[in-house]
């Protein structure tokens, strides 16, 4: 069976979805039902300690969904690890949790501060976290975070909630050659071609958010990327035609009528 | 005493523990994590945790991210 393998847990979707940035809980819902995902992310914010009985996230995610608490948010590695640390007390008896590290460097472009995301990884690692990094497209940064013990590199494609699709396939191959851990595209996908496209490369997951949320119809987007990061698989694993400059005929030339 | 709760400055009783203290704050999500001074406190150490003045304490939970 064709199955996403991170730290060991097993996945039959590839596709892994984001709860931010939703119009309201039962939207949320039917859009990660939708999408098929085995896993979804979740953010670790304070406790709005005014806000009195109000409805809470993880009602509203389907139980047999994997919960990967991200460090989103975070400037340094330091709160980064502290933030994983509280995300492993709120899992309640998870040892040794998925974890999206996630170290940005400003807020504008939200590019992920490399160096910082390194000190944090080997901490958390030491700490028996499975580790999954956001990271540049930059294979060099793959491979120090690959090194480090990290389950999985996450590459952008393009800036978080950008939309800009993969914006560097040649870096991103690069990385695909060198990993012996999965590659998962990390931000950036703007709809579900860039799914495909992505899938199609050998890329082992796509983690999406933004384009889901943020689409007019997020349940039918979620679909979609369902759809699209299947497709992607399958032709990857089918193997396509090399490109070539000049046409090749699907029909046999010889035996044309009128010929001499 | 005073404290640092999710940033803002707080008079709290004296004598509170975790427990008591998000008993206190009126604090009812089922899911919520706890961190003082830096540390996490463990929930099956809620009880037994005392707050001394001058804490610094982070009251957490999960929303929705990506």
């Amino acid at each position: 069976m064709d199955e996403l393998v991170l730290g060991g847990q097993r996945f039959t979707s590839r596709l892994v979805v984001g709860t931010g940035k939703y119009k309201d809980f039962p939207t949320m819902s039917a859009a990660l039902q939708a999408s098929g995902a085995g896993m979804v992310t979740v953010a670790v914010r304070r406790l709005d300690l005014k806000a009195r009985g109000e409805a809470s996230l993880l009602h509203w995610i389907p139980k047999d969904m994997v919960l990967l608490p991200n460090t989103a948010g975070c400037f340094t590695a330091e709160d980064a690890v502290r933030t994983c640390r509280l995300a492993r007390e709120l899992q309640l008896g998870g040892e040794n949790p998925l974890v999206k590290l996630e170290v940005l460097s400003d807020a504008k472009t939200l590019l992920p501060d490399v160096e910082e995301t390194l000190e944090a990884a080997r901490q958390l690692v030491a700490e028996g976290f499975r580790v999954l990094p956001y990271t540049n497209d930059d294979p060099v940064a793959a491979k120090k975070l690959e090194d480090a013990g990290c389950a999985a590199v996450m590459p952008l494609g393009a800036p978080i909630g950008s939309g800009l699709g993969l914006r560097n396939p040649y870096s991103l191959q690069m990385i695909l050659e060198q990993a012996k851990v999965p590659v998962i595209v990390d931000a950036g996908v703007g709809t579900a071609s860039d799914c495909a496209l992505c899938m199609e490369l050998g890329v082992s997951g796509l983690l999406v958010n933004t384009a889901i949320s943020g689409a007019s119809d997020p349940v039918a987007m979620a679909r979609a990327m369902k759809l699209a990061t299947e497709a992607g698989r399958l032709a990857y694993l089918a193997g396509r035609i090399p490109r070539k400059l000049y046409g090749s005929a699907s029909s046999p030339l010889a035996g044309v009528i009128g010929a001499a | 005493m005073r404290a640092t709760v999710n940033g803002e400055p707080v008079e709290l009783p004296d004598g509170l523990t975790v427990s008591t203290l998000l008993q206190h704050l009126g604090v009812r999500a089922e899911r919520v994590a706890v961190e003082r001074n830096g540390e996490v406190v463990k929930q099956a150490r809620h009880g037994e945790q005392r707050l001394a003045s001058g804490d610094v304490l982070e009251i957490v939970t999960f929303v929705g991210g990506g």
